[in-house]
């Protein structure tokens, strides 16, 4: 295999404390090493250049049912941003919801080797996972929808945390995925029949429970399965104003769970969870007091969900926020419910500058970005494609790296959201360490990955070379010149092996798909009783529900030991 | 002998995938829960009409050939022509699916599938407005108001009302149904049930079919009974109908009329006609009154909507009047996809390109633009020079004018059976039955995705779509890299 050494960069490796410091990275066989026989490696010179891990993304809608109805719908979307073929790629279509190609390449372009999809109907994990393998470049790894699904309703109801452990780890390695994923918990079973839940502790008809039943049964029996993410969570009425008063309600619920200083549960999309305000006339943000709380406990992650201001396409599993989003817009609507488990829904959205609310979305993830003391706690996002396209990420990092560019883009936002903004007050500028914890450390480091996310000896040789000279130019004001670095890797490297040259994919790799084989003391009983309740519970029999192996192209199953 | 549990049959787009099947000396001999058309498949796929051998037409005739001899053939027709079409794809699987597009990419040509002729408006209406849907099992469990429109699943998806609709049973609507029909059909055959449920229709209270003439003269019946209901839309009294609790029967092709008449009766507005659509206004009424009222339903539709007058708008009209009735209560609407896979084709071709049908890769790039770059548009102006058929039969089912513009050209057809394409063709490559010799995977009309499997194995020699592509794509770049050899050489 290829020994690499990457000479003399700028090396930002935050997990291990490397903050900027000059030195070498040896890769030998896919990893990092200590060192490697110089004459016989190939050296890239990064003299003057950034080196960081391969970027991670701890969510980002890129592939399955949801994703995919987004594309159909979509092709006004495709024509203004079309790839060619060329001798190693293949051809496809961009902007906000790209074929699986490309979305590949983009993120490998800039320096990314690692994403989370973060919304998996279970019914339809293969398709999830025929797209994650059509998906060049990454690993990847996806969540499946848990937080409706009625076994988990009904055991958390009859208080029998064991059994519940028990099927959430059948159905994680069933689906192949890598973590608990929970959308408006209760919400969703409620919108089979087109309600919804407007509290932590409204009650899901029919069943007996509330949303904080499920989050917190949900966090404990995350726990119990030792699983290495922890539970990950789109809150109750999110996208609504006054929702930050449910979200502290949802930290609150969570305390209860927590020990020590470890997170129990990760908040996704702050934004779109962080609104104050009674109605959308007096909507403003709540990044105050979510991050003072948030400040004071240890318990929490999030990722931002940054708002770009272009044309997107949203697309959650919270079928009826996209309603409400239908009825606001009156644009094309899909709504896909999932029988036993979920629901769905797409819109597709024109984030404007000059819109009071838009521009005041767009502010709120900054702020929360920004008052957040610990960066370990945050992690950069757009919540791809909701907030934005995955592809403006350099866009966020300029916003955060520099005061003058969101000065910038603040100055052209509508006037009462300029008034009602928080970032006038900020003087936070981020680092490049920083940076480099929000977009890779802090993520593989929340994700329990401990090969991703750092260039120690042992780690995945996964890494991203910038053209960023840190000795050379004030990040903050040459904002401009990062936003283009980030955007376009001089290098990326994926196990080892170059993949992009200056910009340019310059090898096609697969990329693993990595899900959890959690084993617990007893597992599911798969007898007749259960494939009756199955025929009960779904329209499929029960063996046709798994993803099978020959489903994921490059599995990498992480063997799980659970405490049940 | 074995049994072979939880095979999902390969034929409509009802996807059923509980079918046992008893094989023995490699041949299917017993099938069991599948309806008549799954059962005579199973039973009779290796009928006369299945092609032996690869054959490549020479002096007009078809004469068989070596595999190799074929698929150098196909590869070569492929590699040089300039507008090729790769067409078909609905009845095969999504991992034949998936080298179809890269096939259709590395030559520069047009993928489409039979989407163009069936349920391509339903396509075009839900990028116009979006659809509110769900999958089959949320109907089952949860629908009280059943609505098939232009569609006969008694017919053409025989299990569709027993495995996900009105006979079924589900978490918030029971039925007496189900135990029913368990009952006789373990005790009798097809036709047994058959009679049996239309003497139970009419056994049920309050649900009684309306026919045409009756309706005209009988007051309107309450549609406000118990538990699920089952109301038919048509312009003809099917099999279906003769089962609803309400049937209406619309004049041909006014079905635009007719969903634009309740979408005005649902905003509560007064229609000042007696009749829409030879309907009397009442009786919509009626419909409409069920529709706001229901907790859950549901319209499924099939190609009495899409392939009648208005089309592409009747199906825009069916999917707002099911926005608006998400404003009042739980609405969805699913279309009624034929063949087995055709779901799948949409699916799969999307994913990679970012379209559903009618992808033209021509400029290096995947382009998109129905009434330009689908098959039928190209066919009919005569633009193809070569014409790639994989699992449809265009010969039998195309307007004669791309037929024979498609017999003109180069034709390649992959299929397992001698079907009217076939005899056109100047290569056929036999292929093995996907989800009964080769496996692969499928998509149901509700996308839910379902393994196929391979339960004998194909005849002597037979490979399966999805490896006759494969080595047609890997025949095609080693013809392309030779070219351009040479080319640097000269
Ligand atoms: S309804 Fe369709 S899928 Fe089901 S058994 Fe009959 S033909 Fe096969
Ligand atoms: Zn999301």
């Amino acid at each position: 295999m290829t020994e690499l050494l990457i000479k003399n960069g700028f090396v930002f490796d935050p997990i291990n404390g490397i903050n900027g410091e000059k030195m070498d990275i040896a890769v030998k066989n896919g990893k990092i090493v200590k060192s490697v026989n110089e004459r016989k490696a190939k050296v890239i010179d990064a003299t003057g250049l950034t080196v960081m891990p391969g970027g991670v993304d701890i969510h980002t809608h890129i592939a399955g049912a949801e994703v995919n109805t987004g594309r159909l719908m979509r092709p006004e979307d495709h024509v203004k941003d079309v790839v060619r073929k060329t001798a190693l790629t293949r051809s496809g279509v961009g902007y906000s919801v790209p074929s699986t190609f490309v979305t590949g390449y983009r993120y490998s372009k800039m320096g990314y080797t690692m994403i989370m999809n973060p919304s998996m109907p279970p019914l339809e994990a293969k398709h999830t996972h025929e797209e994650l393998n059509d998906t060049p470049m990454l690993d990847k790894a996806t969540y499946p929808l848990l937080g409706d699904w009625w076994f988990v309703l009904e055991y958390l109801r009859k208080g029998d945390l064991t059994e519940c452990a028990r099927y959430v780890a059948w159905m994680i390695a069933t689906t192949k995925g890598y973590a608990i994923k929970i959308v408006n918990p209760g919400g969703l079973e409620s919108w089979g029949f087109g309600r919804n839940v407007r509290t932590i502790d409204d009650q899901v008809p029919y069943f007996g429970i509330t949303p904080r039943d499920i989050m917190c049964g949900l966090a404990k029996v995350n726990k119990m399965l030792n699983l290495p993410h922890t539970i990950h969570v789109h809150t109750n009425n999110l996208g609504l104003p006054g929702n930050y008063l449910t979200t502290l309600d949802t930290m609150r619920a969570l305390e209860s769970v927590a020990t020590g200083d470890k997170p129990v549960a990760h908040i996704t999309h702050l934004q779109f969870s962080s609104f104050a305000g009674n109605d959308w006339g007096t909507m403003r943000s709540g990044a105050e007091e979510i991050t003072k709380y948030i400040n004071a406990h240890n318990h929490l992650t999030f990722d931002m969900g940054q708002v770009i201001f272009t044309d997107t396409t949203t697309m959650t599993a919270d079928g009826p926020f996209e309603f409400t989003l239908y009825e606001l817009s009156g644009h094309k609507w899909v709504n896909s419910d999932v029988e036993t488990e979920t629901s769905g829904g797409i819109i597709p959205f024109h984030y404007k500058r000059n819109n009071a609310v838009n521009a005041t979305q767009w502010s709120i993830a900054l702020e929360l970005a920004l008052l957040v003391k610990d960066p370990w706690k945050m992690f950069l996002t757009t919540d791809h494609p909701n907030g934005g396209p995955f592809f403006a990420y350099p866009k966020i990092i300029a916003w955060l790296i520099s005061k003058r560019a969101r000065m910038a883009t603040l100055k052209k936002c509508h006037k009462k959201a300029q008034k009602l903004s928080l970032l006038p007050s900020i003087k936070r500028e981020f680092t490049l360490y920083d940076i480099a914890i929000v977009t890779r450390a802090g993520q593989a480091k929340a994700l329990g990955l401990k090969d991703k996310g750092h260039l120690g000896v042992g780690a995945d040789a996964d890494i991203a070379i910038y053209d960023i000279n840190p000795e050379k130019i004030d990040i903050a004001k040459k904002y401009k010149a990062v936003r283009r670095a980030f955007g376009s890797a001089a290098y990326t490297i994926k196990d080892g092996e170059i993949v992009v040259k200056d910009g340019e994919i310059v090898k096609h790799v697969d990329g693993r798909t990595i899900w959890l084989d959690v084993k617990t003391a007893e597992q599911v009983k798969v007898d007749e009783e259960m494939k009756r309740r199955f025929k009960e519970y779904w329209t499929v029999e029960y063996d046709n529900y798994p993803v099978f192996d020959h489903y994921v192209k490059v599995s990498c199953p992480l063997t799980i030991k659970a405490d049940v | 002998m074995v049994v072979v549990k939880s095979v999902t049959c390969p034929i409509c787009g009802s996807l059923c995938d509980d079918i046992e099947l008893t094989i023995e000396n490699n041949e299917v001999v017993k099938v069991k829960n599948g309806c008549a058309l799954c059962e005579s498949k199973f039973l009779g796929y290796k009928g006369e009409h299945r092609i032996k051998t690869p054959l490549i037409r020479k002096d007009g005739k078809l004469m068989p050939v070596s595999l190799d001899e074929a698929i150098h053939k196909a590869a070569e027709i492929l590699a040089n022509a300039n507008y090729p079409i790769l067409y078909g794809w609905s009845s095969t699987s999504c991992e034949a699916q998936r080298i179809g597009v890269e096939l259709a990419e590395e030559i520069g040509g047009v993928i489409d599938n039979t989407a163009v002729v069936c349920h391509g408006p339903s396509i075009l209406s839900v990028q116009e407005v979006g659809i509110p849907t769900c999958t089959l099992g949320q109907i089952r469990h949860r629908a009280d108001l059943i609505i098939y429109w232009g569609c006969d699943p008694w017919s053409a998806h025989p299990r569709h009302l027993e495995r996900y609709t009105a006979f079924t049973e589900g978490r918030f609507e029971k039925s007496d149904w189900k135990g029913y029909i368990q009952k006789v059909k373990a005790a009798a055959g097809k036709k047994k049930i058959e009679s049996a449920v239309r003497r139970g229709v009419v056994k049920r209270p309050k649900a009684q079919p309306m026919l045409q003439h009756e309706l005209v003269n009988a007051p309107p019946p309450t549609l406000m009974k118990e538990g699920r209901k089952l109301i038919v839309v048509d312009a003809r009294k099917s099999m279906t109908a003769e089962m609803a609790d309400y049937f209406i029967q619309v004049e041909p092709n006014k079905d635009y009329e007719v969903m634009q008449a309740i979408r005005a009766l649902i905003r509560d507005q007064e229609l000042d006609v007696d009749k829409v659509g030879g309907v009397p206004v009442e009786y919509l009424e009626e419909v409409a009154d069920a529709m706001v009222n229901c907790n859950f339903g549901v319209i499924f539709f099939g190609m009495g909507l899409t392939q009648t007058a208005g089309k592409f708008r009747n199906i825009e009209v069916a999917i707002s009047l099911i926005r608006d009735l998400n404003k009042r209560t739980k609405f969805v609407i699913m279309p009624m996809r034929g063949h087995f896979n055709v779901t799948g084709a949409n699916v799969v071709f999307t994913w990679q390109s970012g379209y559903p049908y009618g992808v033209d890769f021509s400029l290096g790039y995947p382009r998109y633009n129905p009434g330009e770059t689908t098959c039928m548009d190209i066919l009919l102006r005569g633009e193809s020079d070569a014409t790639l058929v994989i699992a449809a039969d265009p010969g039998a089912t195309f307007p004669r004018r791309a037929v024979e513009h498609m017999a003109k050209t180069p034709l390649i057809v992959i299929d397992p059976h001698m079907n009217a394409t076939a005899m056109l063709g100047d290569v056929v490559i036999p292929s093995a039955f996907v989800g009964i010799e080769s496996e692969g995977t499928a998509y149901r009309m509700d996308h839910v995705p379902l393994p196929l499997k391979k339960v004998v194995d194909p005849p002597k020699g037979l490979l399966s779509d999805e490896e006759i592509l494969r080595r047609i794509l890997e025949e095609v770049r080693a013809i392309k890299a030779k070219k351009m050899r040479e080319a640097e050489a000269a």
